[in-house]
This record gives C-alpha cells, sequence and structure tokens, in this order.
C-alpha cells in the first residue's frame, strides 16, 4: 500500500524534459493546468491530450508510473464524475428515484474525470522527471519578485524541499516500524475501520517520535553548517534558461492560445 | 538431523517494473537445524538483511520456497501469521518500534496479538524482561525514559516474549558502546542455553560472531559465499578480505607472528585459543 505513494517521487533521466530548467517547467505545469481550465470541448481537450502523450513520451517515464499516481486519488475522481452525472441539467436520458441522467451530465462528468486525471498525471510528470531540489530552487527563483513584498520565499523553498527529501525517508521508516510491529504479530490488513485504525497506533507512535528527533537533528546539523537563511546565500548551480527552454515556452504559449482560441470560437 | 528452517533457490527483487529495479539476494539455500547458532556476516548491501525478513514471512520471495518445519511458509495466510509468532525477528536498531506507554505493555504486544491469557502474557512479559536484562523497576516506566541500550533491551524483550523457536537478530549490538554490546551479547548466548532456540544473529563484529556461534554464513553480492565453523570460516582469511570481511584480531596476531617465522596455529579465533596456544609454543620453546 505504501508503494503507492509516488509523490515527489523522481525518475531520474536524461531526456529533453529532464534537462528543461525547472523554471521553464513549473511554467509550462502552470500553463497547461489553466489550459485544461479553459478547454470545453472535445477538440481542445484532444489538443490537451495529445500535448501530454507528447510530453510523455519526450520524457521515457512509463505510462504505467503515471496511472499508479493516480490510484491514491480514484476516489475523488468517480466522486467527481457521480456528483457531475446526476447534478448537471440538461435533457434527460434516464431517470430512477431521486437521480436522472442527462446528456449534458454525461458530457460534464466524462470531462470532469479525464480533467483531474489529466491534472494530476502533468504535475506528476513534473515530479517525475524533475529533482526535488531543483524543482523547489526553480520555485524559489520564480517567486523572487515577491520577497519585495516580505514574502519568506526562501524559507518557504526550504521548507518544501525539506518535506519532499524526507518523503522517501518516511516511507522507508514507515516500512520499516511496520515490518518490526508485524514481526511482533500487528494485524494492519483486517478488522473493521475502529480496528484498523486502533491497528495504526503501534505505527504513528514511532513515526512521529522518530519524525521530531530527524527534525531536531537536521536543524542542529543545518545550524552547524552556520546556516541562517537565505541572505547572502550563493549557490554552487545556477539555473540558466537555454534555447531548449524558450522551445518549451513557446509551445506552453501555443497550447494556452490555441486552447483560448478554440474556446472563443465556441468549440 | 532436523531442520528446524530451511531456504531453497530464494531470490527478491526490489521495485520490479521500476528503473530501480535491483536484485539483493538471488538463489540462496539455507538451513539451520533446531537449537543451532548462527552466525551470518556480510557486507553492507549484502542482502543479509532482505534474508533474514524471508524467514518469518515478511518479505515474499520473488521466487524460491522458505519452510518452516517443513512447511512452506507461504502455503496459506494463517501459516504466514503463525510464522511470525515462532520465528522472532529483532530488527535493526529494534528501539525505533517502542510505541507503548509503559515497558510493560511495549513488551507485552506481541503476546497480546498471540491471543494468550492475561496471566500467560504476564507470566511471558516477565520472564523476556529477565532474559533481556531489564529490571523489574523498569517494567512500569516509559520505554520513551529510558537510555539507549535499554531501550535496545525492551526491544529485544517484546520479541523474546512470544518464545519463538527461531530467534533473528539483526546486529544487536549496532551503536551501542562496547560494555553495553557484550551483555546484549551474553543475554542473547544465556538465551539460547536455556531455551535451547535456533538463533540466527547478524553482526560486523568478528569478535562478537568469533566467540558465540556455532557456524558462520558470509553473504556476498546477494548470494551466500561461505558457510562453515568459525574456524574453516576464518581460515580463508584472504577471501574474506575481497568481499570487504575482515577475520577476528586475533586471528590476524597469530597470522603475522606466524609469517615473522613463530610456529603459531593461525586457525584460532578466539583470544582464549591464542593465549593457549602462545602458552603452549612458550613451553615448548623452553623445553627445546
Amino acid at each position: 500500500m505504501l508503494k503507492d505513494i509516488t509523490l515527489g517521487q523522481f525518475f531520474p533521466g536524461d531526456t529533453l524534459l529532464h534537462r528543461l530548467d525547472p523554471r521553464t517547467k513549473l511554467i509550462l505545469t502552470f500553463v497547461y493546468i489553466v489550459a485544461l481550465f479553459v478547454a470545453k470541448s472535445y477538440i481542445s481537450y484532444a489538443v490537451m491530450l495529445l500535448f501530454l502523450i507528447m510530453s510523455v513520451v519526450i520524457s521515457k517515464v512509463k505510462p504505467k508510473a503515471l496511472f499508479r499516481g493516480l490510484k491514491p486519488i480514484m476516489v475523488i475522481i468517480i466522486i467527481t464524475a457521480l456528483l457531475n452525472l446526476f447534478y448537471t441539467d440538461g435533457n434527460t436520458l434516464v431517470e430512477f428515484w431521486i437521480f436522472k441522467i442527462t446528456d449534458a451530465g454525461i458530457k460534464s462528468a466524462v470531462f470532469m474525470a479525464l480533467r483531474i486525471s489529466m491534472l494530476i498525471m502533468g504535475t506528476f510528470l513534473l515530479t517525475y522527471t524533475t529533482s526535488p531540489i531543483d524543482l523547489t530552487d526553480g520555485l524559489e527563483k520564480l517567486l523572487n519578485p515577491l520577497k519585495k513584498i516580505k514574502v519568506p520565499v526562501h524559507e518557504l523553498a526550504m521548507m518544501m524541499s525539506i518535506a519532499l527529501r524526507f518523503i522517501p525517508t518516511l516511507i522507508e521508516e514507515t516500512d520499516k516500524i511496520m515490518s518490526a510491529q508485524k514481526a511482533r504479530g500487528a494485524d494492519f490488513e483486517t478488522g473493521n475501520i475502529l480496528q484498523r485504525a486502533k491497528a495504526m497506533l503501534p505505527l504513528l507512535v514511532p513515526l512521529f517520535v522518530s519524525a521530531f528527533r530527524r527534525a531536531d537533528e537536521l536543524a542542529v546539523a543545518m545550524e552547524a553548517r552556520c546556516y541562517h537563511g537565505g541572505v547572502g546565500r550563493t549557490r554552487m548551480k545556477q539555473l540558466r534558461m537555454k534555447r531548449r527552454d524558450l522551445l518549451g515556452l513557446a509551445a506552453g504559449a501555443l497550447l494556452l492560445g490555441s486552447v483560448i482560441t478554440l474556446a472563443s470560437l465556441g468549440l | 538431523m532436523s531442520y528446524i528452517i530451511k531456504t531453497e533457490g530464494l531470490c527478491h527483487r526490489y521495485s520490479i517494473g521500476t528503473p530501480f529495479e535491483r536484485t539483493a539476494i538471488e538463489d540462496i539455500s539455507f538451513e539451520a537445524r533446531s537449537g543451532e547458532f548462527i552466525g551470518i556476516i556480510g557486507h553492507t548491501g549484502s542482502g543479509k538483511s532482505t534474508f533474514i525478513q524471508h524467514l518469518n514471512g515478511l518479505l515474499r520471495p520473488t521466487e524460491g520456497k522458505v519452510f518452516y518445519e517443513g512447511t512452506d511458509i507461504w502455503s496459506s495466510k494463517a501459516t504466514t501469521r503463525d510464522i511470525r509468532f515462532k520465528v522472532g525477528l529483532v530488527f535493526q536498531y529494534p528501539e525505533y518500534q517502542l510505541f507503548e506507554e509503559t515497558v510493560y505493555k511495549d513488551i507485552a504486544f506481541g503476546p497480546q496479538n498471540m491471543k494468550l491469557s492475561d496471566e500467560e502474557v504476564d507470566r511471558r512479559v516477565r520472564e523476556a524482561a529477565e532474559f533481556a536484562g531489564i529490571g523489574e523497576e523498569l517494567l512500569e516506566k516509559s520505554p520513551f525514559e529510558l537510555s539507549g541500550g535499554q531501550k535496545r533491551r525492551v526491544a529485544i524483550a517484546g520479541v523474546i516474549a512470544m518464545r519463538p523457536n527461531v530467534l533473528i537478530l539483526d546486529e544487536p549490538g549496532a551503536g551501542l558502546d562496547p560494555r553495553g554490546r557484550e551483555s546484549i551479547i551474553e543475554n542473547i548466548r544465556r538465551y539460547h542455553r536455556a531455551t535451547g532456540a535456533t538463533v540466527i544473529m547478524v553482526t560486523h563484529s568478528m569478535e562478537e560472531i568469533a566467540s558465540t556461534v556455532e557456524r558462520i554464513v558470509v553473504f556476498n553480492r546477494g548470494r551466500i559465499a561461505i558457510s562453515g565453523t568459525p574456524k574453516e570460516v576464518f581460515s580463508r582469511g584472504d577471501e574474506l578480505a575481497q568481499m570487504g570481511l575482515s577475520v577476528p584480531q586475533v586471528t590476524s596476531i597469530a597470522k603475522r607472528l606466524s609469517e615473522l617465522g613463530l610456529p603459531v596455529d593461525t586457525s584460532v579465533y578466539t583470544i582464549e585459543q591464542l593465549k593457549t596456544a602462545l602458552l603452549r609454543l612458550k613451553g615448548g620453546g623452553k623445553g627445546a
């Protein structure tokens, strides 16, 4: 069950998508999400899907890995689709008890499910092809202007990179503690919700204890290396925009442009 | 000769289907006799820890089989769960698994999962605490108040309390001071002598293993490289060195002495043995 958690996981590679500047990828992802919400028609969805498929092909990320990312939020997708299915007005096709299914309902349910799935897959593609460090570096650079209005951009980026950095560690730790408790006969898989919640206790207590211990140790280790925030801090690896980044941004602009045009044409 | 636990052609691959796929252990055929004290050594990443997690069904083999007293431990769900009580596994740094309010309750976690009566649980907790060297006065304390060494003992007691027929320990002395190490190993030896249980101990310390176990199994790159008595294993010092392992210090001393021209028996591996060998040499020297 823990293996389903793929958030923040990075698959190293050397494709065009991996080499793009993280800022480009962040902007592209943002543009992609905006375009997803602008898209209203079959054609624009087809354009969006094509863009996603092309990116996946370029990145050489296995589609299976992307679908695995969808698993944990399947419930949300299904509920959203069902709500849209039953609560959209239009020409009634089927009616039973308090439910009625309309043609518009089917359309919006399909679109909603597609939209969420593509949104998740798009963002997963970002984390799959960008190392957490690059990602937060890019984010910090992008948000830099906000420092002017006293937003603690560096601190936020640092918190994010630490959080991302520790996801795999905590998963590993959870796995370990789970195994250790299983070795003492703990049962995490059977029983009703209440029993299962209670069975989590031997897992959660040690996990919290170790998370706090780790946080404490990390803080000491950072202070020992004179960390005092972002002021005056330089980087070993400077981010530089290259030609491929311009190409990437152009592709993004083209996508957004075409989707908006399609939408304004009523397609 | 009865085998209590046995593996056949065991193989385990991690992260199948991702770019991180790798083979941790390959083609491991291993047998442990009832009541045997076995030491497992190997370089970091040699597959020891993966291997021992197969012995109580925590990891499912990618290929191969694990037998406990002749039954395949994966033959049914109930068997697998049952095996966990019969084959106790103490993980590396087991103190991080403590969670209860009191030491007593934490040790009782295993026996309670076995659905034993309260009196039986109580008996086992006290017995296990005794074996692990935990004083009566500590039982009502919170495990989080204890020192590192005491926590380790509590965690070991938590497994012993299930009275497993096979006790597996992954580096029980890791990260403790020398005295704490020796004392924990001594507790394990006592447990082995008193109960006749099979004990399998993973360790990095050659001294620890040399003076304790009856048989050593050496892991290298996911396979069993050497298996034999300490004497047999430590006589192959060069091979061990190639695997990034060493022989006990006394063996090295004996070897160096013999290189310097003294006729010392180089197959010694405990301080006592070297002492005897040197005294014999000294006596022989006088006689000549």
